[in-house]
């Protein structure tokens, strides 16, 4: 890899680094405005700088000024190096998956073609899972560090949980791996610019409903969102995992949380809803509209942005959908939670996958391959 | 013993129509909970926009520029009243601190120069931390000396500061006004509901 080369993939490892954790005190301010309005409340209005709180998103720049300035206290049975190990473990993942989401078209520079995604791995998906899972370790570590019972039983959830639905995750997007016979995020994206009798958008969604719906549940699961926060609970463990953490380490977790939710919502979209591609307008044809406008250089940086566009209301949408589901849906019991993970989602999604492989088979005799 | 009946049901039925609502026995689509799920955010969301149009349905009171209106009887910090001539109308009886149940209330009694008036409270003070707010004292007391206001807002920077004494009992409503709360209870004394232990 040249200089060039070197500086783009910094460049848009630093964008993606940017908007993820700049994506955390929004998210932070529409939960909290949201779950208020949900629940016929109106939330956080009063902190202002000059007397403008700016419907209450001045709020999380006195939280975070909050946490840095807040006593940092080490339980004094801690087990101190996995203790301040754990937020840190926990967040990297998070921000990792990120990498292999792709977020626009290429855009042309000069002579060089470059991928809007920070890496292209061939493995895309695989890499997702892997780094995904990392993930619960951190928690693992948080609850088992802490020596409290509480934390500890949190984090034994959150791996009995993890394990549950890593299985049902992984089986309901192999069916989508089947259908568009790749691993790599971006050329998922790009099959997803096909359409169907020329109208219907052949989105992952489209092809594999009964694998988005489950990956969909398995989301949330993994990134411990009600309805699914068992390792959290904060009537019963009173916040699992992370009940004895404070300050800046109580943060990194909350943004580990949020930056999770993000990358799943990221890939929900990718993987599902087109990711970066703008509904009935194909690729091909945005760049030819922007090319005739600006020229193929200019032009091909403001498909970027358009495609940039949809995918962001895409994820924006997805985001909300998991605010949305936590102000409405109580916590699952235990139980209803291995019930659903084991005897409903695992079967449902080795059928979806048999019949993908069954329909795939026929097509493919049909065409005489 | 015999079976219990309704109306219009034949109790042969009841067993079934028990039967017919559990889980087994609903449609499928029914059993997957998602129309239910989607009820359920339909609602949320109703909320959501209707809360955005107007605040009509919000229940926060923004407290320091919208304060809760309390009932009358509502019990907040106490005061002590004034005889015309500015003295307290406590007499140092001890009734209001032996009633107490929170052991909050400190007097000192003393004799007063008036023949007229058998003691009076050299000290009188209330521990505003221990006190529960129950009432009690306004209750006990027989000179009408003591009672309560609507006052709910008791910040203080010191433990000190909620140490009360007969002074700022007497005094603090000249500093800020404050309805009055609950006061002893003037009306008929029904002897028949007080012995069945109320009032
Ligand atoms: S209100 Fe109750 S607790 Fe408080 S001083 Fe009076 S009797 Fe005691
Ligand atoms: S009961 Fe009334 S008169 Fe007696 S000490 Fe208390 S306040 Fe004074």
């Amino acid at each position: 890899m040249d200089g060039t080369g070197l500086a783009i993939s910094l460049a848009k490892a630093g964008f993606v680094a940017f908007l993820l954790l700049n994506a955390v005190p929004l998210l932070v301010w529409l939960e909290r405005r949201g779950a208020a309005f949900i629940q016929d409340r109106i939330g956080p209005n009063r902190t202002s700088i000059a007397g403008f709180a700016l419907a209450g998103l001045v709020q999380p720049l006195a939280d975070v000024v909050k946490f840095m300035f807040k006593e940092d206290f080490v339980p004094p049975s801690a087990n101190r190096t996995f203790y301040l190990l754990a937020p840190i473990i926990t967040l990297i993942p998070a921000l990792m998956t990120f990498a292999v989401v792709p977020f626009a078209d290429v855009v042309r520079i000069g002579e060089r073609l470059v991928q809007m995604q920070v890496a292209d791995l061939n493995v895309g998906i695989l890499y997702v899972f892997a780094i995904a899972s990392l993930g619960v370790y951190g928690v693992v570590l948080a609850g088992w560090a802490s020596n409290n019972k509480y934390s500890f039983l949190g984090s034994v959830r959150a791996s009995a949980q993890m394990i549950s639905y890593e299985l049902s995750m992984g089986l309901s997007v192999l069916g989508l791996v089947m259908v568009f016979g790749t691993l790599q995020l971006d050329d998922m994206v790009r099959a997803q610019g096909a359409r169907l009798f020329g109208v219907l958008p052949l989105w992952g969604i489209v092809l594999q409903p009964l694998g988005f719906l489950l990956f969909v549940i398995s989301v949330f699961a993994e990134t411990n969102r009600l309805p699914f926060d068992l390792a959290e609970s904060e009537a019963e463990l009173v916040v699992g995992y992370h009940t004895e953490y404070s300050s800046m380490k109580f943060a990194t977790f909350f943004m580990a949380e949020y930056i999770a939710m993000t990358t799943g919502a990221a890939l929900i979209v990718s993987l599902f809803l087109g990711g970066w591609q703008v509904p009935f307008v194909s690729s091909e044809t945005l760049n030819g509209w922007t090319a005739d406008l600006l020229g193929p250089g200019a032009g091909s940086w403001l498909a970027a942005l358009i495609q940039f566009g949809s995918f962001s209301a895409k994820l924006g949408f997805f985001l909300w959908l998991f605010i949305w589901v936590r102000w409405t849906l109580p916590r699952f019991r235990y139980d209803q939670l291995m019930r659903l993970g084991w005897k409903v989602m695992l079967p449902l999604a080795l059928a979806n996958l048999l019949v993908t492989a069954a329909v795939l088979l026929v097509i493919d005799g049909a065409a005489g391959r | 013993m015999t079976p219990v009946t309704v109306k219009g049901v034949n109790p042969a039925d009841v067993k079934d129509v028990a039967r017919a609502q559990t889980d087994e026995n609903r449609p499928w689509w029914v059993r997957t909970y998602i129309p239910a799920i989607l009820g359920g955010m339909g609602v949320t969301m109703r909320h959501l926009i209707a809360n955005l149009r107007n605040r009509r349905n919000t229940a926060t009171i923004e407290y320091p520029e919208v304060k809760r209106e309390y009932s009358p009887r509502f019990r907040g910090r106490h005061y002590l009243k004034k005889r015309p001539s500015g003295d307290p109308r406590c007499v140092a009886c001890y009734m209001c601190a032996t009633a107490c149940p929170a052991d909050c209330i400190f007097i000192v009694a003393g004799e007063h120069p008036d023949p007229a008036i058998e003691k009076y409270p050299v000290e009188f003070v209330i521990d505003g931390l221990r006190c529960i707010y129950c009432g009690y004292c306004v209750d006990a007391c027989p000179e009408d000396a003591i009672a309560m206001t609507r006052d709910y807002e008791m910040a203080g920077y010191h433990r000190e500061d909620f140490i009360w004494d007969k002074d700022y009992l007497l005094n603090w409503r000249d500093r800020v006004e404050r309805e009055d709360g609950y006061q002893p209870y003037e009306g008929e004394i029904d002897k028949e509901r007080m012995s069945r232990g109320r009032l």
